[in-house]
C-alpha cells in the first residue's frame, strides 16, 4: 500500500514537472506538439501506431490542425492554452497544417 | 501639406521619406474621399483638428479593420475601449462619411458574443451604412456561415459582392476561407470568374476600390501576407484609369502603387503587428500601455478632381 502511495506521488511529481516544463516553452512532452510563434514544434514527431498526440496552443491567436487531406485530422480553431488530441490508428505518413495560418506546416509520422 | 503622401500615377511610386514614415505610421482610422475620379486618404487627426480639409462635395468614406473583439491578452486587453475610440474619432469629422468600410477580423474567435459586441459598438457611429468583408478570425470553425448569416445577406458565393456610390464602383472580396496548406490567401475560381464579370460592362474611366480582408499583393509570403490568386484579380481591373485596393490583416499601414493600382493596408483598432521579418512571428505585438492608441488607426478617402493622385495622411489614435 505504502509503495503504490509512493508511486503514486512520483507519477504525480513527473507530471507536474512535464506541465511546468511545457510552459516554460522547454521541450514539448513526448507525444505533444506545441505551437508557439506560429510554429509547430516539433514540426515533425514520429510516434507508433494506437498514441495519441496532442497539440497545445501556446500563442495568443488561435490557430488549427488540419491534415492536408481536409479529413483525417480536423481540429476546431483552438484559442491560447486550448489542446487538441487525436489517436494515430494506421502506420503512415500525416501531413497537416494550420487553416487559419496555411504557411504553418506540420507532419506527424506513424510508425 | 505636412504628412501628406501623393500617390503619382505617372511616376514610380511615392517617395522613400514617406514610404518610411507610412511604416511607422499607426492611428485608428482613415478617411477616404473621392472626387473627380481621384482617390484621396486623410488621417482622422488632421482632418478632426482641421490640419487637412477634405474637398467639399467629394465621396468620402472611411475604413477601420481588424477590431478582434474578443481579444483579451496583453497585447490590447480592451479592444472594446480602443474600437470605440475610433469610432468617436469618425463622430468628430466635419463632414460625415458616406460609409464604413470594414475589412474583416470582426471578431477574434467567431463567437456569437463578439459579433454581438461589435454591432452594438457600430451602432454609435454616425455613419450607418457598414460594408463588411471577412477576416480569417470570422470564419472559424464553421467556413463562414454565421458570418454570412450575419453580414452577407446580399452577397454571392462566401461573402463577395459590388456596388456602386457616386459613381465609383466598390468591390468587396473573400479570401480567407478554402487556404491550402503551404499557401497564401486565397480567392478562388468562382469568385474570379465572378469578378471578371462583375467589371466587364464599367468604362474605364470608373474609379475602382477594391477591398479585401488578406492584402492582395505579396507583403510577406514567409508570414502568409500576400493572396496566392490575386494577379489573377487585378489582370481584369489593368484597363481602369484609378484602381485602389484597400487591405487589413496585418495590422500596420502599407502602401505600393504597381501602374494603375494603388494598394494600401489599414492599421488595426485592436492591437500591432511587427513590420515584416522584424520578429520571430507575426504575433500580437506588446507596446507600452502609453504607447498602444499611437500604433492603432483608422483610414479616410478622398478623391481629387484633376489630378491622377491619391494622398495619405499618417493619423494615430493618439499621437
Amino acid at each position: 500500500m505504502k509503495k503504490t502511495r509512493l508511486s503514486y506521488g512520483i507519477a504525480a511529481l513527473l507530471l507536474s514537472l512535464a506541465v511546468h516544463g511545457s510552459i516554460a516553452g522547454q521541450k514539448p512532452a513526448p507525444n505533444e506538439v506545441t505551437i508557439d510563434n506560429f510554429s509547430y514544434k516539433p514540426q515533425t514527431l514520429t510516434v507508433s501506431v494506437g498514441t495519441t498526440v496532442t497539440w497545445i496552443n501556446r500563442d495568443d491567436i488561435p490557430h488549427t490542425v488540419l491534415s492536408t487531406d481536409k479529413t483525417t485530422i480536423v481540429s476546431p480553431a483552438l484559442d491560447t492554452d486550448e489542446k487538441f488530441s487525436y489517436t494515430f490508428t494506421a502506420a503512415g505518413t500525416n501531413d497537416y497544417y494550420c487553416s487559419v495560418h496555411p504557411h504553418m506546416k506540420g507532419r506527424i509520422i506513424v510508425q | 501639406m505636412r504628412g501628406e503622401i501623393i500617390y503619382d500615377h505617372n511616376h514610380d511610386g511615392i517617395d522613400r521619406r514617406g514610404f518610411l514614415k507610412c511604416m511607422a505610421w499607426a492611428g485608428t482610422g482613415v478617411l477616404w474621399t473621392v472626387y473627380g475620379g481621384v482617390l484621396k486618404s486623410y488621417g482622422l487627426d488632421k482632418v478632426i483638428s482641421g490640419q487637412a480639409a477634405p474637398a467639399k462635395g467629394a465621396l468620402s468614406f472611411v475604413q477601420i479593420s481588424d477590431s478582434h473583439i474578443g481579444f483579451s491578452k496583453e497585447a490590447n486587453k480592451d479592444v472594446v475601449g480602443t474600437l470605440q475610440v475610433a469610432i468617436d474619432r469618425i463622430n468628430a469629422l466635419p463632414t460625415p462619411p458616406a460609409f464604413l468600410l470594414h475589412t474583416g477580423d470582426l471578431s477574434h474567435l467567431s463567437k456569437a458574443g463578439e459579433f454581438d459586441t461589435l454591432d452594438q459598438v457600430l451602432k454609435g457611429c454616425k455613419a450607418k451604412d457598414v460594408h463588411y468583408v471577412p477576416g480569417e478570425h470570422d470564419v472559424l470553425n464553421d467556413n463562414g456561415k454565421q458570418y454570412l448569416a450575419r453580414y452577407g445577406k446580399q452577397a454571392r458565393g462566401d461573402g463577395w459582392y459590388s456596388f456602386d456610390y457616386n459613381g465609383v464602383h466598390f468591390v468587396g472580396l473573400v479570401n480567407v476561407l478554402n487556404l491550402k496548406a503551404g499557401g497564401l490567401g486565397s480567392l478562388g475560381h468562382n469568385q474570379l470568374e465572378w469578378l471578371e464579370d462583375d467589371v466587364k460592362g464599367l468604362g474605364s474611366d470608373t474609379p475602382i476600390v477594391v477591398f479585401a480582408h488578406i492584402p492582395l499583393w505579396t507583403v510577406y509570403p514567409d508570414w502568409g501576407w500576400g493572396t496566392d490568386d490575386s494577379a489573377q484579380a487585378l489582370s481584369y481591373l489593368k484597363r481602369f484609369g484609378s484602381v485602389t485596393v484597400l487591405n487589413g490583416h496585418i495590422h500596420q499601414t502599407m502602401q505600393k502603387v504597381e501602374g494603375n493600382i494603388a494598394f494600401h493596408t489599414a492599421m488595426s483598432t485592436a492591437f500591432p503587428q511587427p513590420a515584416p521579418g522584424t520578429a520571430t512571428s507575426p504575433g500580437p505585438m506588446k507596446v507600452p500601455a502609453e504607447k498602444l492608441r499611437s500604433v492603432l488607426g483608422i483610414t479616410d478617402v478622398n478623391y481629387v478632381q484633376g489630378k491622377s493622385s491619391l494622398a495619405i495622411i499618417d493619423s494615430p489614435l493618439a499621437s
